[in-house]
């Protein structure tokens, strides 16, 4: 056995690194990135990916200020007199609807709000070729709108140049975190992210509690008050008593005019399913005069649109913050064909022509199945994975040894891999060879073989 | 060469380990057609029926059409609006959304039978005749994403790449 040969791979043709089987050494000079750490949005993340933020959220921490501290002032000064006085609900009250607020403030923080992956080269591609008929050799810039029929209405699309891709219809590129957001709302500073589809129903019930308590302690501070100077005090030395009612008092009323405002015209929208980008561009209005352009998204019924809106499914985050970065990215596709071929392959070549394609997709998709847990390593560490496996139980879906690195010896565990999100093994098998874009059924395979230490991470995508 | 013998019966995974490497080159990718969104119903999440013509001398019509119908199918299931996801959203807001850390939505859940069924798909019908689907989401469910083998192996064909030495030796 010509051991040798293996070296003489051409590195470009595998795109890391030697074929050689891989030491533990190895694996852990290149550690596998997460897509997060290359997200290409202006976006920060926090807990490995599992919390999203824009890049400036410099007023987070004034609105969670404001609220904790207004809060922290009610229940401190307020409460005690007006549980002695009325009674102690009001406290109950008070924390349930800070709970309420604080949950949903940091829930429309966190969540992503709908971010659309940028297109893959080969898509961008596939559209710039569908626009460019006339087949110049010069780069033009391709059109800027797309025509289409929603519900018997013409609607434009847009192309977003920087994400390469036709935007699809209510979505819109937020330049503050540089990412196209489906269903954009707004971006709103004072939660720090944008609102868009899957956290607008936190952004709203943030917005309705914190109406509900602004509103509560508001009342409640009045109510303090006036009990005070009633027992036979003036009004100023019932405030001198109590000072703290002040500032609150000062807090509430400013915020309550913007906070009921905005609740009410978030009202609005819901019943009408529209959002604030659209409504402030006027885009359904019906300014053409003849021309009857509605809402080609409503139900025509405020009570189908709010539930719709509020209480629809929840889709799922498109970006996948926490996969790993299949290491052939790197490659840029066109070139994939046009890899010189290894020095060694010239003396296989019968062996090579033996193999059809069809055969070479069928154990692939075979050798798919068996990985469990696959943890994805850099480019070639897991093609002695890929044999190993393959040698060990091709017809059985015995689970695979953790990656290269670790060697066959290694028991079946699922246990290594557990935080891997989803698509790990497509990553996985991405990386033996980028031609192999066939590896490319093992996300689905990831997501119905997922080990039960996924679990937890599934719960904790819905939170984002 | 053994290292390079691609029998199963070999037993040497090395060899078949080997093959795969060099059988890119058999299997090489040749094209990618992307299935677009149809957005005529509004925003909910359906593919184009449309049969792309390069996937002509591939593949029958019909199955395709049945698969992308069927994903179609999946995927309203998913978005429906009835009574069990107003439940489902109605109870996430009672528990402040806290009930998602333990419970999988429904649109998870179809999200993996999707899965399933493209890998099902896949082995089936799309393996043997040099196509590949590629999940949705892993596209951001813009685009169905079919990636067409060129059969270089069996066929003899260059298909286009005459980088490629070993192919001289045939």
């Amino acid at each position: 056995m010509k051991n040798c040969e293996y070296q003489q791979i051409d590195p470009r043709a595998l795109s890391v690194s030697p074929l050689s089987v891989q030491s533990h050494t190895e694996k852990k000079e290149q550690r596998p990135r997460r897509k997060w750490e290359v997200f290409p949005g202006k976006n920060r993340f926090f807990c490995d990916g599992r919390i999203i933020l824009a890049r400036q959220s410099g007023v987070l921490p004034l609105t969670l200020g404001l609220i904790v501290v207004t809060c922290g002032l009610f229940f401190a000064f307020d409460c005690p007199f007006l549980v002695e006085h009325l009674t102690i609900f009001i406290p109950v009250i008070g924390g349930v609807l800070f709970v309420f607020v604080v949950t949903s403030l940091l829930r429309t923080s966190f969540t992503d709000p709908g971010i659309l992956p940028r297109a893959t080269p080969d898509e961008a591609a596939d559209i710039e070729r569908q626009i460019d008929t006339s087949g110049s050799s010069t780069y033009r810039p391709p059109p800027r709108t797309k025509e289409i029929l929603i519900n018997q209405q013409v609607v434009k699309l847009k192309y977003c140049f920087t994400c390469k891709m036709f935007r699809p219809p209510r979505t819109s590129h937020c330049s503050l975190c540089d990412n196209c957001v489906e269903r954009f709302d707004h971006h709103c500073p004072w939660v720090g992210n944008c609102v868009g589809k899957r956290n607008y129903r936190f952004f709203y019930s943030f917005i309705i509690s914190l109406s509900f308590l602004t509103s509560f302690i508001f009342g409640c501070v009045i109510t303090h008050i006036t009990l005070r100077s009633q027992a036979g005090k003036s009004l100023v030395q019932a405030i001198q008593e109590s000072p703290a009612s002040i500032v609150e008092l000062v807090i509430c009323f400013f915020s309550i005019w913007s906070i009921l405002g905005l609740s009410g015209f978030h009202t609005y929208l819901v019943a009408s399913n529209l959002t604030t980008n659209e409504d402030i561009k006027g885009s359904w209005s019906s300014k053409r005069g003849a021309e009857e352009s509605g809402n080609p998204y409503s139900y025509n019924s405020i009570i189908t649109n709010c539930c719709v809106t509020l209480c629809g499914p929840m889709p799922p985050s498109l970006i996948d913050r926490r996969g790993f970065v299949p290491p052939d990215e790197a490659i840029p596709a066109a070139s994939v064909s046009e890899i010189e071929l290894p020095p060694f392959t010239t003396k296989n070549d019968a062996n090579m022509c033996t193999q059809s394609t069809k055969d070479v997709l069928e154990r692939m998709i075979r050798s798919s199945s068996d990985f469990n847990g696959l943890c994805p390593p850099g480019t070639p560490k897991t093609t002695p994975l890929v044999l190993d496996v393959s040698s060990a139980a091709a017809p059985t879906a015995e689970p695979s040894s953790p990656p290269a690195g670790c060697s066959r010896q290694h028991p079946h565990r699922h246990a290594p891999c557990p935080p891997f999100s989803r698509s790990n093994k497509s990553d996985s098998l991405h990386s033996i060879n980028p031609a192999f874009r066939l590896a490319s059924p093992s996300p689905s395979l990831s997501r119905t073989t997922l080990i039960l230490g996924d679990a937890p991470d599934i719960g904790f995508n819905q939170l984002h | 060469m053994q290292g390079l013998v691609p029998t199963a019966t070999d037993g040497n995974m090395a060899t078949e380990f080997h093959n795969l490497q060099e059988l890119r080159h058999s299997a090489s990718l040749a094209n990618k057609v992307f299935i677009q969104r149809d957005y005529s119903e509004g925003t909910t999440c359906k593919f184009q029926t449309k049969f792309p013509s390069e996937l002509e001398s591939r593949i029958e019509r019909t199955l395709f059409e049945d698969t992308v119908k069927t994903l179609n199918n999946y995927y309203a299931e998913a978005e429906k609006i009835g009574g069990q996801s107003y439940l489902e959203g109605c109870l996430a807001c009672a528990t402040a959304y806290l009930i998602f850390l333990c419970m999988e939505t429904r649109y998870e859940k179809v999200l993996k039978k999707i899965a399933k069924y493209i890998q099902e798909q896949n082995e089936k019908i799309y393996a043997p005749r040099g196509l590949l689907i590629t999940d949705p989401i892993e596209r951001g469910m813009r685009v169905i994403e079919i990636s067409i083998y060129e059969d270089r192996g069996s066929s003899g064909s260059s298909s286009g790449s005459s980088s490629v030495s070993g192919s001289t030796a045939r």
